[in-house]
């Protein structure tokens, strides 16, 4: 594996990240993850103080399909989608078969009636497991620019 | 917004004495809204500021605000925590822009005039004019003036202000049930674990009421039902302070038997589902009295939560007649250990903008500013347990949004 077929993998899993929630397949957003896994939204000011409670704390994938489930059979909300926009993607360093990714995003909130709003920028930082054929987030931390919520967060960002 | 009120026009009125029939107008109407300001927010209320551990020296401070108005906390060389209007007496600029800090002095950036802790005026720029020309009129003596003050008063490592200079004490005030219940889990010294607002496009009072309304939680709140976490038959029950505002309710689990049923068989709900990851709701008993869940409010615009372990403050925010910041303090406790703080992270997932019992509330109000949209005629029904706002031993009541109404009429003068 060459370092630029290891970066070809990692821009592959972000953008399938990106896409399995913008086309509404979140049944299969938490296969993006290993089983031991952690998945954390969080704002800026809350990260950089040390402070851990995330909007969205998951600590196992299960956790994650709870959320899916959740969404879809037992959290009422006005219907809506996203469009995420992922920015510059950084390879920051590889060590023991895990990678320490950067990447900036942008995301469209689109209501079932059509407005359609910035709703969410910032970053994720991520550990994404390279070691094996198939790369899996080890963690995902979101960290958002704005303390601010537009009244609710349901789908995962 | 909706209709424009000119500020002559009188108050929204009332089809009744009573409080369990409450006008549409009330969620609409931009009078109405300013009026809120000036008798409820800086009325006799006392008005949650901050945590006291988030202003631990001399010189700490934080910027805050009482319904809309600017206030600055800071705790001054004595340990003596004072609160102001954040607004230089000169020309009313925001005098600090900073959310939190430390500082020996408040110095306005726009000319110069410098306060100290207690908020008294000591310093003014060329006050006695440049190379003995211009400077403050005689008559001017800085002694004369200070920031605005209000009075401040800390209960469970809550500090709270009030402008009013005769309302009684906070506790007498709260009430003794509602003391009690603030006491009861507030009992240790708080760590903050995160905080975070949502914007909720609706009055503010829709959300205030949406708190203090325990008919809805079980029936809006699918996720609760479908995992059977918080049902209206498990013991519980509501109190009311004598003014009305203050109240909370309280439900109680039998933890024993819960943890044994997720040993067992997990977390399964009415139908066939059941969690994957049991860690969002696996609770202890921290305060060792069975009660799992505990909503407090103060009137007007703060709640305290427990949840089984997680631990909130919630401060409404006024930001429009049609929009309300809700700020999430999540809390931890200083005896927590490792596992404890854990706990309370996941259990987070309950609560807050993306919370799986609390997302409802964020948009449920929204729904209804936008039905009352130039549709504000008529009065709302809140008549479920009866047209009186008492302390109730059962929670299929609404009683507790009575007492809201009930506060809110004396104080508005309606």
């Amino acid at each position: 594996m060459t370092m630029d077929d290891i970066r070809y993998g990692i821009h592959e899993l972000i953008g399938e990240y990106a896409e399995r929630i913008d086309e509404d397949r979140l049944e299969e957003w938490p296969d993006l993850f290993a089983e031991q896994c952690k998945y954390v939204v969080i704002s800026r000011a809350n990260h950089e103080a040390g402070m851990r409670q995330g909007i969205i704390y998951c600590a196992s994938r299960g956790m994650l399909l709870d959320r899916v489930f959740a969404i879809r059979r037992a959290n009422l909300f006005e219907p809506h989608r996203y469009r995420h926009v992922i920015g510059p993607i950084r390879v920051k360093s590889i060590a023991g078969g895990v990678a320490l990714v950067h990447s900036h995003f942008m995301v469209a909130r689109i209501m079932q009636e059509g407005p359609t709003t910035l709703f969410a920028t910032g970053r994720y930082i991520d550990r994404i497991d390279v070691s094996g054929p198939d790369y899996r987030f080890r963690e995902r931390l979101v960290v958002l620019d704005s303390e601010k919520i537009d009244t609710l967060l349901a789908i995962p960002l | 917004m909706s209709q424009t009120v000119s500020a002559a026009e009188t108050s929204v009125s009332w089809p009744s004495n009573g409080v369990s029939e409450v006008p549409f107008r009330l969620y609409t109407d931009q009078a109405q809204y300013a009026r809120e300001q000036e008798r409820l927010f800086k009325g006799p209320t006392w008005n949650y500021l901050c945590l006291a551990i988030e202003i631990p020296n001399p010189g700490d401070f934080v910027s805050t605000t009482v319904g809309e108005t600017e206030i600055l906390v800071v705790r001054d060389a004595g340990g003596v925590v004072n609160a102001f209007v954040n607004r230089c007496v000169h020309r009313g600029n925001l005098l600090c822009l900073e959310r939190k800090g430390n500082v020996k002095e408040f110095s306005c950036i726009y000319h110069g005039w410098i306060y100290n802790h207690a908020g008294h005026l000591t310093g003014v720029a060329f006050e006695h004019g440049v190379q003995r020309q211009g400077g403050m009129a005689p008559e001017f003596r800085k002694e004369d003036h200070a920031l605005q003050p209000l009075r401040v008063e800390e209960m469970g490592g809550l500090i709270f202000g009030t402008f009013s200079g005769s309302i009684p004490s906070l506790e007498t005030w709260l009430g003794p049930d509602v003391t009690r219940g603030l006491k009861r889990v507030m009992n240790r010294t708080p760590v903050i674990l995160g905080r975070s607002t949502q914007t909720i496009p609706n009055n503010w009072k829709l959300y205030f009421e949406n708190v203090k309304d325990t008919y809805h939680a079980s029936i809006l709140h699918l996720f609760l039902t479908t995992f059977r976490i918080n049902k209206l038959t498990m013991p519980g029950g509501i109190y009311i302070n004598a003014d009305g505002g203050n109240h909370y309710t309280y439900a109680k689990l039998d933890y024993a038997s819960e943890d044994k049923e997720y040993k067992d068989a997990g977390l399964r709900s009415e139908s066939e589902f059941r969690l994957q990851d049991n860690s969002v709701v696996e609770s202890v008993d921290e305060y060792g009295d069975g009660i799992s869940v505990q909503i407090l409010t103060v009137f007007p615009g703060m709640v305290l939560q427990q949840v089984r372990n997680t631990i909130a403050i919630r401060v409404v925010r006024p930001r429009g007649v049609d929009k309300t910041d809700l700020e999430w303090i999540h809390l931890g406790f200083d005896t927590d250990d490792e596992a404890m703080t854990e706990r309370r992270l996941r259990q987070g997932n309950l609560i807050g903008a993306a919370g799986y019992i609390a997302m409802e509330d964020g948009f449920i109000g929204g729904f209804v500013q936008r039905a009352l949209h130039y549709n504000d005629e008529g009065a709302g029904i809140v008549m479920m347990g009866g047209h009186e706002a008492e302390s109730q031993n059962f929670r299929a009541s609404e009683a507790a949004i009575r007492g809201f109404w009930k506060h809110y009429r004396a104080l508005m003068g309606e």
